[in-house]
């Protein structure tokens, strides 16, 4: 009798100090602003780009010579650029190829970065080639080598993701493979190496979701970094050709017409800013809530 | 010492070797052959063939990488065909605007960054500092290229303040200089400040800790005094490491921030040689560039070496 009393409480403190944690885990997550902002901008901009050209009757590429450079008004809530097109139409497809493209280079090279990080620490030789090579690349500043790289693949979408990829997978791959050398010498990998598990089992297994919570935090910055890369390769007209809307292709037509209207340089800034921002939120966000010793850490000093 | 230098020399062999692999394969990634994608589509087979000849680009792809080294270790950074004048001496004619403009950007960014850093240290928790650290992120979220379209458009077009665009060398005054140059010093620099004071902020937080801050306000010296003369001067280098290793960072910003301001500098040079397919004016810039980030971060890392034995016994 007394020992099911006893195992009735046990099961009951652990129920209680599960619920406890959960209480504790969603207090941190309900007090971390950042990570709840930046999130909730980010997924506003998306469904933006997502369902915003059900709220406007133009098109992006209309032309409308009568109507060019209007400022805003009721018809056209953010004016219409030089050739007569709705500003506010061509930033939502604007939105539509900036956060895609962001969001795939983060994707492409997060996936890359991961597999060069983690196989790096396995095979010694491996990690001497692939280690050197990311050195050498991290030497050359980020964005002239894109630029560069635009220049030999010639202009467009496609060859944005891929320079902006080859740019930053490098620094992911560094990153992951600093986490994960520190994973590899725990004992219990040690042990599984005992145990006989093949070294992709150890990998895939036990590594790679190890070094997920960093990879996941560096990912959202290069996110956004990659928004303002190719932002910054558009406006150079090294970038996404035009007709094709993109915020630094109407930056860069912006540019043209400074004189005569304010609003094509402004409202695509504040959509860059206001994507770039939310990101970065996120991310430090992101950092606090899943290594809470970094916040503690902070607060201490 | 000696030990140390020669280590960290020796490391950057392999980095220069990728480096110079990388630029060189560029002219080789482009889809069709380079001669005929250097010369247009209306190029005929002999001029195609000439153009191989003439670049060697018909030899075997090692032989060609070798040659190439070989002319950059001799200075020879090849010749430009849209320009009809050495690589090497374009990149001098223009390298003068963007080093300007990079050194204005990091004076300007120090000279906010660093009593705004104290500041926020001092007043740690309050509005101030949160407001600091706030304007911090945001100068930190805009890119350098879109500030400074967004100061042409206010301080340029609708203030008038300052010239909205264009170039004057300091040998026609420091004046005319500078008028040029302050828009784009304050849009390269701003993320640079926010930055700086950010570092700044948390190595004097480590630093106002400390005991001896305590015996020197004890001892009743004045505040700016505590802060200044005994807090600051401990809390800078690893300032100085950032404001190093960022430095680097400005040249290639600049390179971006021209091309809004229509300065000659490297940033022109490159954009117009994309647009020309002049590949070689392309390679030495990107190669410059990353020689100058590469020797300034080398120079930082043995400074500091220097200054404080544990780093360079660290990577024994």
């Amino acid at each position: 009798m007394i020992t099911l009393q006893k195992k009735e409480d046990i099961a009951q403190i652990s129920e209680r100090l599960k619920k406890e944690q959960r209480t504790l885990r969603f207090r941190r997550l309900k007090s971390n602003y950042g990570l709840l902002i930046g999130a909730t901008i980010i997924i506003l901009l998306i469904v933006l780009a997502i369902i915003g050209p059900l709220f406007t009757p133009y098109g992006p590429y209309g032309m409308k010579v009568l109507d060019r450079l209007l400022p805003p008004s009721a018809d056209h809530w953010l004016g219409t650029d030089e050739f007569g097109r709705d500003l506010f139409t061509r930033i939502i497809y604007g939105a539509r190829v900036s956060i895609s493209i962001g969001l795939i280079v983060a994707l492409l090279s997060s996936f890359l970065g991961l597999i060069i990080g983690v196989y790096a620490t396995y095979y010694k030789i491996l990690d001497h080639i692939l280690m050197r090579i990311c050195d050498g690349l991290i030497a050359i500043p980020g964005i002239l080598l894109a630029i560069a790289l635009m220049a030999a693949l010639g202009a467009s979408s496609f060859n944005v993701i891929v320079a902006l990829t080859v740019v930053f997978t490098p620094n992911i791959a560094r990153i992951v493979r600093s986490t994960a050398l520190v994973v590899r010498e725990q004992t219990y990998i040690e042990a599984m190496h005992a145990q006989g598990a093949s070294n992709s089992r150890i990998i895939w297994l036990h590594i790679v979701p190890n070094t997920l919570s960093p990879l996941l935090v560096q990912a959202t910055f290069v996110f956004a970094e990659a928004i303002i890369s190719e932002a910054a390769l558009s406006f150079l007209g090294a970038g996404i050709p035009a007709p094709e809307a993109s915020w630094g292709n109407i930056l860069q037509a912006g540019k043209l017409v400074i004189y005569k209207a304010w609003w094509m340089v402004v409202f695509p800034g504040v959509a860059i800013i206001i994507s770039v921002l939310s990101l970065n939120l996120f991310g430090d966000g992101l950092r606090d809530y899943l290594d809470p010793r970094v916040k503690l850490k902070q607060k201490k000093s | 010492m000696l030990a140390y230098i020669t280590k960290r020399l020796l490391s950057l062999i392999p980095v220069l070797f990728v480096v110079t692999i990388a630029i060189f394969l560029i002219i080789h990634i482009t889809p069709g052959a380079p001669a005929a994608v250097i010369l247009g589509i209306e190029a005929s087979e002999a001029e195609i063939e000439a153009l191989n000849e003439e670049l060697g680009l018909n030899r075997p792809i090692y032989e060609q990488y070798f040659n190439w080294v070989g002319n950059l270790l001799k200075g020879d950074l090849g010749q430009s065909i849209s320009m009809h004048q050495p690589v090497g001496q374009a990149i001098a004619e223009h390298i003068g605007p963007t080093l300007s403009l990079a050194i204005l950007a990091q004076i300007i960014a120090l000279i906010l960054a660093i009593p705004f850093g104290i500041i926020a240290a001092y007043k740690r928790g309050t509005a101030v500092d949160y407001s600091l650290m706030g304007v911090s992120l945001l100068g930190m979220a805009i890119p350098s290229f879109l500030l400074g379209l967004l100061l042409m458009l206010v301080v340029g077009v609708k203030l008038q303040w300052l010239p909205v665009a264009g170039y004057e060398s300091l040998s026609n005054g420091l004046w005319a200089h500078l008028q040029y140059l302050i828009l784009p010093g304050i849009s390269l620099g701003t993320i640079q400040a926010a930055l700086i004071t950010r570092m700044t902020r948390s190595s004097m937080l480590e630093v106002l800790n400390l005991n001896y801050i305590k015996t020197a306000r004890s001892r009743g010296l004045s505040e700016t005094r505590v802060l200044l003369k005994h807090a600051f001067r401990n809390a800078f280098l690893p300032i100085l490491t950032v404001i190093g290793q960022t430095f680097g960072v400005l040249v290639t910003g600049a390179v971006v921030v021209e091309s809004i301001f229509n300065i000659p500098g490297l940033g022109q040079l490159i954009l117009n040689s994309i647009a020309r397919r002049d590949f070689a004016v392309i390679q030495g810039v990107v190669l410059i560039v990353t020689v100058i980030y590469v020797g300034l971060n080398l120079i930082i890392d043995l400074l500091y070496g220097f200054v404080d034995p544990r780093v360079r016994l660290d990577r024994k």
